[in-house]
């Protein structure tokens, strides 16, 4: 049996652990791009990059300013039966979060961009639903940082331009230059439809860093050869890795979404029953 | 181009030594810094244009393009992470305030529009700051010194910080029309063109 408690501490637990520090995976390939780097400058930054989740582990605090909009990813076992609002749960154990971690308030209403300085409001925090086999709820957080999901990108291509998906994921790491705060990673949906595309993609960025096909690593390597570097400032290092989930579409379309993550790829599980 | 002279340089800024900085140097800052992002230019440009009082100097002052994250604790606020934030949001906002002052530096992320360097040339730089790198820039922050306009919320807020060797800053673009991002931004549409094959 899961309590409505245990959903509150959990997602403040997982925010907490998300923000201060990176999964060994994403610094195992942060690492690796250093050591690879010859670039001055570039090595001056991703040093620093370094430097600085060292300390945010060591002092237990957020890693970057920009702590994200919360973004929350729920895989719901069917035989599991829940007697409270896991919405509302979650929901408050965000504002938990924000208020003990601290995380910075960054959930504002869109257009009168009035802050509640809760992180949450209309639709905040993002929850994805999955259902699937068992009796367990798995939580997944994400908090998002806008840099990069400020330059992602969706196009509705042709059904004809199925070679043409790199060259476009391609144009929009050219496009997105410094501001993503690279080395970033890439998580790309293909299929679906225009919205599905997008969860594919922000999906595809759950993935354990280190696990990329062959079609993949020739999308990472293309877009390396862009030459931004970090903080797009010039070198070898710009695209850490990229991730593709697809989906069934429509015989008539090619929906393609481009999610970018910034190097402070944050996220963090755990299973409640 | 050279990238291993560094400077350490003190607030208020002396127009000799921002004029000395080229691109690719590095720089530690020391003294006082203050932050503003898009709603906090928009605030500081309505009242430069009624002439009315601001709670900052800009005028030989170092903006810092940052929302930081901050904590109240013993009725002091403290700087938790305090990284850059992308500086190209400010690129059609920085020009208004250029123009009205003699000498500045802007701290921020990902480098700024050629506008911008047009309207830096002879007065300020713009200094390049690790993206994403908030715990490591907070430990630099040794104090709270002010807080304005806390209407705009935490982030969009005009927090004044007291900094030791804030750094290190990239020189991204100089007082003399020279950016790091220009040069590297006509590399980086050339090698598109190359990979995409036209």
């Amino acid at each position: 049996m899961v309590e409505y408690e245990e959903v509150v501490s959990a997602i403040h637990k997982l925010f907490f652990k998300a923000e201060t520090q990176l999964g060994e995976d994403v610094i195992e390939v942060i690492k690796k791009a250093y050591e690879k780097e010859d670039n001055p400058v570039a090595r001056r930054n991703l040093e620093a990059i370094l430097r600085n989740i060292d300390s945010a582990g060591k002092l237990k605090v957020p890693m970057c300013q920009d702590t994200g909009i919360p973004v929350v990813f729920v895989e719901l076992g069917r035989e599991l039966c829940l007697d409270f609002d896991l919405k509302d749960a979650i929901s408050e154990g965000v504002r938990k979060a924000t208020k003990e971690i601290p995380l910075r308030p960054n959930a504002v209403h869109p257009l009168t961009r009035k802050n509640p300085g809760t992180n949450t409001g209309l639709h905040v925090p993002l929850i994805s639903l999955d259902l699937v086999e068992g009796d367990e709820l798995k939580l997944t957080v994400m908090p998002k940082g806008a840099g990069s999901e400020n330059v992602s990108a969706l196009k509705m291509m042709l059904p004809s331009q199925v070679e043409s998906i790199p060259k476009f994921v391609v144009e929009v790491v050219k496009n997105a230059k410094g501001k993503p705060c690279p080395p970033i990673f890439l998580g790309i949906g293909i299929g679906s439809t225009f919205d599905g595309a997008a969860k594919l993609a922000k999906k595809a960025l759950l993935r354990d860093v280190r696990q990329m096909d062959e079609f993949e690593r020739k999308i990472m390597d293309m877009a390396n050869e862009l030459g931004i570097g970090p903080m797009g400032l010039g070198g070898r290092t710009t695209v850490l890795g990229a991730y593709v989930e697809l989906g069934f579409c429509h015989t008539a379309s090619l929906p393609v979404a481009v999610n970018i993550q910034c190097w402070a790829n944050r996220k963090a599980s755990t299973v409640l029953r | 181009m050279e990238h291993n002279v560094e400077y350490y340089i003190k607030t208020p800024l002396k127009k000799d030594e921002i004029l000395k900085l080229k691109a690719g140097d590095t720089v530690y800052i020391s003294g006082e810094i203050f932050t503003a992002r898009d709603e906090a230019h928009i605030r500081a440009i309505e009242y430069m244009e009624e002439r009315k009082q601001l709670p900052v100097e800009f005028n030989r002052g170092v903006v810092y393009h940052c929302g930081p994250l901050m904590k109240k604790k013993n009725d002091e606020w403290k700087a938790v992470s305090a990284g850059p934030t992308t500086s190209a949001r400010m690129n059609k906002l920085m020009p208004k305030i250029l123009e009205r002052v003699e000498v500045i530096g802007t701290i921020g992320k990902g480098g700024m529009s050629d506008e911008v360097m047009k309207a830096l040339k002879g007065k300020g730089v713009y200094f390049a700051y690790t993206g994403g790198a908030g715990a490591l820039a907070a430990q630099k922050i040794k104090k709270v010194k002010g807080l304005y306009w806390e209407d705009l919320g935490m982030p969009e807020a005009v927090w004044v910080f007291e900094v030791e060797n804030f750094g290190p800053l990239i020189v991204g673009i100089d007082a003399h029309g020279n950016s790091l991002y220009a040069e590297i931004d006509r590399k980086i549409e050339e090698n598109y063109r190359r990979i995409v094959g036209n």
